[in-house]
């Protein structure tokens, strides 16, 4: 029968996300203000469409992480076999470079107070904290913050490369949206496999993917493994370091820096169950399209005494179990199915999921008099909102619309469902059934999206 | 699966590493030998968490954890311990946001001031004068009054060469200053500047009351941040006051409405996005695609400035629908009780047609008796005038007690339409100035021509009836007459058809929900030369519709963090007033117009802007003569106020007598008729809690040119100008800015994490405590202990080079007391007026002991707050007891005020919020006047202490401080209490007004809500818009998301978070113009200074405007200007400060002074400049 495993995980709700990068700090602030690791940010935030961090983390093609299946079907590390990886161990060329992140610097604040009576104002330019020589900022860790992609860099995102002229990049059709990223904490880890030396690995319990700061021999193969970039090089230490989903906070009860300092509100953390037998032969669905569905069929539902009953078997906790009974995330993921999970075509099977954004209707619709947020045009309207669909489904469901679009009209569902109550008119129940939404399911999204109560989300 | 080779490799070795075999090799799992992760448990633990906050003017007021290991400040993450908003909706936790997350990097980073610094010439030039035997006030008398050594260490502000020196000789020099200033030219010649008191509400205090104690002047913030919202007093008769974000949750239908809630008020952004989870339906009004569009269901991309011409096209479409063509009950109910619109006005004759004139008042129906002249008119539906009660005229005269109240005893007519009509003219700015010729029904009473301001708001908006004379427009598709919807479409680029629906929606919704349609206004419209007309274009949708005074609904106005709760307390530590009164405040924007010398730069007549309708008296005079003229009406005062030292006048054995005498008799002159006269220059400064010179300073350069002798980068200064008018400019600070860089000292400050203090915001009902996590590190010391230090030194000195004075001091008409109703009918006075004087004996010997203890004014005279005084005897004897007695010194035997834990326990004793004892005090006043029962407001028992502030947020309750509710199971929203209770407004009329009639509003045409387009910059300044390799630009300074102000726009975080140094955002076709790629060197350069930055090139960004994020200070990456080989300057260097004189009216109702309350706002958004591409080549020195 089934083995159980829990894992903690985690949903981001984008519809929520104002883009305003405290997670960024504050995990900085705690965990990578070092030498070393100054251009590390275990959590960071993208606005989209952009290049992301590292620049064009997402092109594959490229960097070489993740899986994908070999020409029999079965699942093999993009950068190569380990044999070869093996071989090339002293040359490994498939990483980003310091620029490729960005060159970390300070500025001589010194010259503030120190400056000698001089011709003009004291100034403190930039200096690198690589060279120490002065340099001129070219780039950053946030550098394409706001742009909505801009004409020098949007083009060059790898999701508006792959879908081409749905994506207009000009002032009438301006869109944006802010993607937070920490460590994906995969189950079925490429950074994990990559590792020469058996540093890396993931957590029984919890399913946190952790470098063992003793083993790590500095190979960096775990970098060009992972696909989304999570893992880094202190130049300093000379070992990998990546997010510990705050390991030593979660394990007394409290949630990660990123989550509980998240002014938006807009983060999920809980447990949730899957089948660890099952995660090779879902990671290998022949179709990318398939792996968000197959990554579902992975997870176990905890009311299930089925599932209790293995969970039991493979000792899991009770306290685990009630835990996962009333998971935010197993609700958003399982329940209401409007978080999805990012890039799942990299079949690492990535355990950090998101709730799409909405966005406003395009100019054109609303000076026809198309109100978006009416009911009976809610369904047209999904389609017609700034942030193509198209665009969300590179992200989220290797480019298939369906799981997107029906995320969004749940969401569109609830805010018309609620404006009539807000309104003080009759509840309309076909406006939660076009969506699949019964009554209870949307008063559970809307406690749990709206409310957002702090032992809610956590 | 890899291949089989792989699989044998991995189960037989595990490349380097034996573990349990896992039936799955490619994912290591482990439970045990986790040694290597103890780095990391290690790096998470600390020795202790403290609770305190950022001291910073964002309005966040977040409570943070502060974490501290081996006695150094780690890191900090937000609190989350707010007490709830409900079991109904989302809580306050975890407010914060990026940019306060990052302030820990400040405590020890290289740009904190260490110890207290100082010019070396001046420190030279002082310590020589001192061992040539000088004590310290002849040394520092000496040193600025040679010229040759005072243009020595003037003209190196600003240019490095500071050295360290200790506290005790920065003290005696700052002493030194403040002694020799006052003896030489008077006490009003020193000023201080330290803005948003609830930021940090005892480091304002004690500053502030330093300098009230010793007859220096504080100088306003929210006006001259352009803040102050001027529409707020002139419709509200409030300075501020707004819903809590909590509130928005509350709003049916909310509008974004040039602000940019995501980056500006980052910890409430959650209770939009989650509103629209409960179907509330967004629309984001801003020139860019914004942080906040993305939130929308609707965004309207407005041209800059023209936000006022959409408004008025939706008022256009709901007086139409809601109120011609069709009657809402709940709105008409609404506008006839709680707004001016059913009073009447009388018209006055003009070139054969009429224009509207003055309220009609009891007084022009031939009431002779008290307060006549203020209490104004509406028509019963008999047709018969009625005085209903609540008017200004019931206020404050004995006969008014129990009347002042917003009980009507008629149902009034809305309109008088249905019999005589008469022709009106109207002004019109969209075209330039001229007017429009509609018609309103009228009646006769007895020799006045009166119609109601109803009738006049249709007439203005253009809303046709059958039979009224003039010219209307045809329908909403009528371009040519405003207030179309179709007019409004070529102004601002909104299509008509959008407008007119989302006016409906607006007020289909308000009509169904009874109020909760909200509008969040945001700095993108407040801060523009008319940003006071497009206002109350905004908040007549609001009235019209019901909205203000009820949750979820009413304008939510966040620009300044302005809300301080604990008021009377505040007031009365910062001013002194428990010891002496009345202090000294002077608006900021009309002292630094006039200081700086920008009054010279102003080329154009006072009466180019005025209207074609008005009586015309600005014709041929220059906007520093109406601030002469307002000053000398008695309606704003001006620091310093004559020409002469005002201890010289207290000479007098008649102080006040002989002070009139030599104003009448013109041997005593205002000094603001001559501001460039050494005798009326300031000449002490002080700057703390504030970056002045990097931020605010409008005209920066004239700042530096005129006030500093600095030098600048003025392409054209005026040679006639004097330069270099301040003898000490001292400011206290913890990180090095442009204002520490051109002080002659800097004293180092203690961070927000190294003391006690206390923060309360408008966005939430707490009031919370900083706390020290460390000691102040190094030399620094907090702004308390500082003042104290140089209060000890200066009294000193001031014992024996001033001992105890007289000091004359001109009182000001005040809004909120009985002065608001020195001038009936709003007019302006015939000649000066003869100020209204008190004598302030000041014991200058005695300030530093006064300072640190409670004067016996405050149980003698009470604590006076919105026109209701707190006796707080109960309260002194507590502070008694709690803070102990003085044992000695100038306030021996008054409780204690030695330290910053007991000036909180102050603040919080003696405000109704925090008390409510004293709050049921104002209630029962409030109750007796108004002849109601409002019992059910407050409730005695209610104690906030100190101690209640350091261990967890704690919600404060209704004050009479306040205009709305404040409970556990409501949200704040403001003039609830005027809606539920009927409690008048501090209006004219006790409600809220469309029509303000004051002669100056007729002037500018401004005497109804009205359409006025950004200033015509070029046209007003002569310029011909040639320009050659750049584009002429829109400037605008909108708030930034790395910055508060320009906190943190230094620390490293943030800037590498963003571009790492200043940024000019362009659109892709201007930077494509001229040649810019993104992150290309630019500079922008009008005849104010100029900008270096870098650009950055963005779709979302309108073409023709250019954004320059507040507020980047020269300090951090700006190199040499190409353009004058000079350091670039900060974003105001291309700003300058234009005076709108309806600011300046005064002692007339609402529109009296008070400060911070009313006064002219250093407005900066009409500006323009030419940006061009410059070398790549970059040179820093």
């Amino acid at each position: 029968m089934t083995r159980v495993m829990a894992h903690i995980a985690m949903v981001m709700n984008l519809d929520k996300c104002i883009g305003c990068h405290t997670c960024s700090v504050t995990c900085k602030q705690a965990w990578t203000n070092r030498s070393g690791m100054e251009y590390v940010w275990f959590n960071n935030v993208e606005t989209r469409p952009g290049l992301g961090y590292p620049r064009r983390y997402q092109d594959q093609e490229k960097w070489k992480g993740g899986w994908e299946l070999d020409r029999k079907g079965r699942l093999t590390l993009k950068s190569g076999g380990r044999l070869r990886r093996l071989l090339s161990i002293f040359a490994n060329p498939i990483m980003p470079s310091i620029h490729d992140y960005y060159e970390p610097w300070t500025y001589d604040y010194e010259n503030l107070t120190s400056a000698p009576l001089s011709a003009d104002t004291p100034v403190a330019p930039p200096r690198s904290l690589i060279s120490n020589e002065p340099m001129a900022v070219r780039w950053s860790a946030n550098w394409d913050d706001d742009l909505g992609g801009g004409p020098a860099l949007a083009s060059r995102d790898p999701v508006v490369e792959r879908i081409g002229d749905r994506v207009r990049l000009d002032f009438e059709n301006a869109f944006m949206f802010y993607l937070p990223r920490i460590c994906e904490h995969c189950i079925n880890p490429a950074c994990v496999a990559a590792c020469p030396s058996g540093a890396m690995y993931k957590r029984s319990e919890d399913g946190i993917v952790l470098v063992d700061q003793d083993r790590c021999r500095g190979w960096r193969m775990c970098v060009t493994g992972c696909p989304y970039k999570k893992v880094y090089f202190n130049h300093k230490t000379g070992k990998a370091e990546k997010c510990t989903f705050c390991y030593p906070r979660v394990e007394v009860g409290l949630p990660t820096v990123c989550s509980e300092t998240c002014v938006g509100r807009l983060r999920y953390l809980g447990v949730i169950l899957y089948d660890a037998d099952r995660v090779t032969e879902a990671a290998s669905v022949p179709d990318d399209r398939d792996l968000y569905e197959a990554q579902l069929s992975l997870f176990l539902d905890p009311r299930d005494p089925e599932v209790a009953e293995a969970a039991a078997r493979s000792g899991i906790p009770d306290d685990w179990m009630a835990a996962a009974r009333r998971s935010p995330i197993h609700d958003l993921i399982m329940k209401y199915r409007i978080a999805l999970p990012l890039h799942p075509e990299y079949r690492t099977m990535p355990m950090v999921w998101y709730v799409p954004p909405l966005s406003p209707v395009v100019d054109a619709l609303a000076g026809s008099g198309h109100d978006g947020e009416d009911a009976g045009n809610l369904f047209g309207a999904i389609e017609t909102l700034r942030i193509p669909v198209e665009y969300l489904a590179e992200l989220f469901t290797a480019g298939d619309p369906a799981p997107v679009t029906a995320s969004l009209r749940r969401l569109a569902a609830m805010r018309a469902h609620m404006r009539r109550i807000n309104l003080g008119e009759e509840p309309d129940p076909s406006i939660g059934a076009r969506a699949g939404l019964t009554r209870d399911d949307i008063d559970g999204m809307y406690r749990l999206l709206a409310l957002a109560r702090y032992d809610e989300r956590y | 699966m890899a291949s089989d080779a792989e699989n044998l490799l991995l189960k037989t070795g595990r490349f380097f590493r034996r573990v349990p075999a896992n039936d799955d090799p490619r994912t290591l799992y482990l439970v045990g030998g986790r040694e290597g992760d103890a780095f990391y448990r290690d790096r998470w633990s600390h020795d202790k968490v403290v609770r305190s906050t950022h001291g910073v003017n964002c309005t966040g007021s977040c409570s943070w954890k502060v974490y501290v290991k081996d006695g150094i400040i780690t890191w900090e993450t937000q609190q989350t311990d707010y007490p709830s908003v409900g079991p109904d909706r989302p809580e306050y936790e975890p407010r914060g946001c990026p940019r306060g997350a990052a302030f820990s990097w400040y405590t020890y980073s290289p740009t904190r001031v260490r110890y207290p610094y100082a010019r070396g010439v001046l420190v030279e030039m002082y310590r020589q004068a001192r061992r040539g035997g000088l004590d310290p006030v002849a040394a520092w008398a000496e040193i600025t009054t040679d010229p040759e050594r005072r243009r020595r260490y003037q003209s190196a502000r600003g240019k490095g060469g500071l050295v360290r020196i200790g506290w005790p000789e920065a003290t005696e020099m700052i002493a030194a200053a403040h002694v020799h200033t006052i003896k030489t030219y008077g006490p009003d010649r020193v000023a201080g500047f330290s803005p948003i008191p609830a930021m940090s509400i005892v480091s304002h205090a004690v500053g502030s009351r330093f300098v009230s104690l010793i007859g220096g002047t504080m100088l306003s913030f929210y006006d001259w941040y352009a803040d102050l919202p001027v529409a707020s007093p002139q419709v509200f008769g409030d300075q501020t006051d707004v819903p809590e974000s909590a509130d928005w949750w509350d709003a049916a239908y909310l509008v974004l409405w040039g602000a940019n809630v995501p980056v500006t008020r980052t910890p409430d952004a959650h209770y939009m996005a989650e509103a629209r989870y409960r179907g509330q339906k967004v629309v984001v009004v801003s020139p860019d695609y914004s942080d906040a569009a993305k939130f929308a269901d609707e965004w309207l991309a407005i041209r800059p400035g023209t936000d006022g011409a959409l408004a008025m096209a939706m008022g256009h479409v709901l007086l139409k629908e809601f109120f011609v063509d069709r009657q809402v009950p709940y709105f008409t109910g609404y506008v006839k009780r709680f707004t001016d619109l059913p009073f009447l006005v009388r018209l006055r004759e003009r070139d054969g047609v009429h224009v509207p004139d003055k309220f009609l008042t009891a007084a022009d129906l031939g009431d002779t008796g008290e307060g006549a002249e203020w209490k104004t008119v509406l028509m019963g539906p008999d047709g018969e005038p009625a005085v209903p009660n609540g008017s200004l005229g019931f206020r404050w005269t004995d006969s008014g007690k129990g009347r002042w109240n917003l009980r009507l005893e008629v149902d009034p007519l809305l309109t008088l339409y249905g019999g005589r009509s008469a022709a009106v003219d109207l002004p019109r700015f969209d075209g330039g100035a001229g007017a429009v010729r509609r018609g309103v029904p009228v009646r006769q009473v007895g020799e006045h021509l009166v119609t109601t301001v109803f009738d006049l708001m249709l007439a203005q908006y253009g809303v046709a009836r059958d039979g009224l004379p003039g010219t209307w427009p045809s329908g909403y598709d009528d371009p040519a007459e405003p207030y179309t919807p179709a007019w409004q479409e070529p102004i601002t680029s909104v299509p008509a058809g959008r407008a007119v629906r989302i006016a409906r929606e607006m007020a289909e919704t308000a009509a169904k929900t009874e109020g909760r349609f909200m509008i969040v206004l945001g700095a993108g419209t407040t801060q523009w030369f008319h940003g006071d007309t497009i206002y109350r274009a905004f908040l007549s949708l609001l009235l019209l519709t019901g909205c203000q005074g009820v949750n979820g609904g009413g304008w939510a106005h966040y620009v300044g963090q302005e809300k301080c709760r604990p008021l009377a307390g505040w007031a009365q530590l910062a001013g002194g007033l428990d010891w002496s009164r009345p202090p000294r405040q002077t608006p900021g924007t009309p002292y630094w117009y006039l200081h700086t010398d920008q009054w010279r730069y102003d080329r154009f007549d006072a009466g180019e802007l005025c209207s074609p309708l008005g009586p015309g008296e600005f014709n041929g005079l220059h906007t520093a003569d109406l601030v002469a003229r307002a000053v000398r009406s008695g309606w704003m005062p001006m620091a310093p106020a004559f020409d002469r030292n005002p201890l010289e006048l207290g000479e007098a054995e008649d102080p006040v007598e002989f002070t009139r005498r030599e104003l009448r008799e013109g041997r005593l002159r205002f000094a603001a008729e001559d501001p460039d006269d050494p005798r009326n220059w300031p000449r002490v400064l002080t700057v703390w809690r504030s970056n002045l010179l990097g931020s605010s300073a409008k005209g920066n350069e004239y700042f530096l040119h005129h006030l500093l002798g600095a030098g600048s980068n003025l392409p054209r200064p005026d040679p006639d100008a004097p330069q270099g008018k301040l003898d000490l400019l001292l400011s206290l600070d913890f990180r090095m800015t442009s204002t520490t860089l051109f002080s002659d000292i800097v004293l180092p400050a203690a961070t927000w994490y190294e003391k006690h203090d206390l923060s309360t915001t408008d966005m939430h009902p707490f009031v919370h405590a900083f706390n020290p996590a460390i000691d102040p590190p190094w030399e620094t010391r907090t702004d308390f202990d500082a003042f104290h230090a140089i209060a000890a030194r200066f009294s000193e000195l001031a014992a024996e080079h001033l001992g105890v004075r007289r000091d004359v001091v001109v009182v000001t008409p005040q809004h909120d007391t009985p002065g608001e109703t020195a001038q009936p009918g709003g007019r302006e006075p015939d000649g000066p007026v003869v100020p209204d004087l008190a004598v302030v004996e000041r014991d200058y010997g005695a300030v530093a002991g006064r300072m640190a203890t409670l004067g016996p004014l405050a149980e003698k005279l009470g604590l006076p707050v919105k026109g209701v005084v707190f006796r707080p005897d109960a309260e002194v004897e507590w502070l008694g007891l709690r803070n102990g007695l003085a044992r000695d010194g100038g306030g021996r035997g008054r409780p204690l005020l030695d330290t910053e834990a007991k000036a909180c326990e102050a603040v919080l004793a003696l405000s109704g919020v925090s008390n409510g004892r004293l709050a049921l005090q104002g209630f029962a006043q409030l109750a007796e006047r108004t002849g109601t029962d409002l019992s059910e407001l407050a409730h005695g028992g209610h104690r906030i202490v100190f101690s209640d502030t350091q261990a967890r947020p704690v919600h404060v309750a209704s004050s009479p401080e306040w205009s709305g509710k404040e409970a556990h199971n409501r949200r704040y929203s403001p003039f609830t209490i005027n809606v539920e209770n009927g409690k008048p407004w501090h209006t004219l009329t006790g409600r809220m007004h469309f029509f303000l009639d004051h002669d100056w509003m007729h002037e500018y045409g401004e005497a109804l809500p009205v359409y006025r387009p950004p200033l015509d910059i070029a046209a007003l300044f002569g310029e011909d818009g040639q320009v050659q390799g750049g584009i002429v630009v829109r400037y605008l300074t909108p708030h930034s998301k790395w910055s508060i102000h320009s906190e943190y726009q230094d620390n490293l975080i943030m800037l590498s978070l963003s571009r790492g140094g200043p940024t000019v955002w362009m659109s892709v076709e201007d930077a494509s113009a001229i040649g810019v790629a993104d992150n290309d060197w630019v500079e922008a350069v009008n005849r104010n200074g100029v900008v270096v930055a870098r650009a950055i090139v963005s779709h979302r960004m309108p073409a023709g405007t250019v954004y320059v994020y507040h507020a980047q200070d020269r300090v951090v990456d700006v190199p040499l200007s190409e353009r004058t080989g000079r350091r670039g300057g900060i974003h105001n260097s291309l700003t300058r400060v234009l005076i709108k004189p309806t600011h300046m009216i005064g002692a007339y109702g609402q529109l009296s002074f008070a400060f911070n309350y009313l006064g002219p706002t250093g407005n900066q958004r009409d500006e323009i400049t030419v940006i061009r591409r410059r070398s790549q080549e970059v040179r820093y020195q």
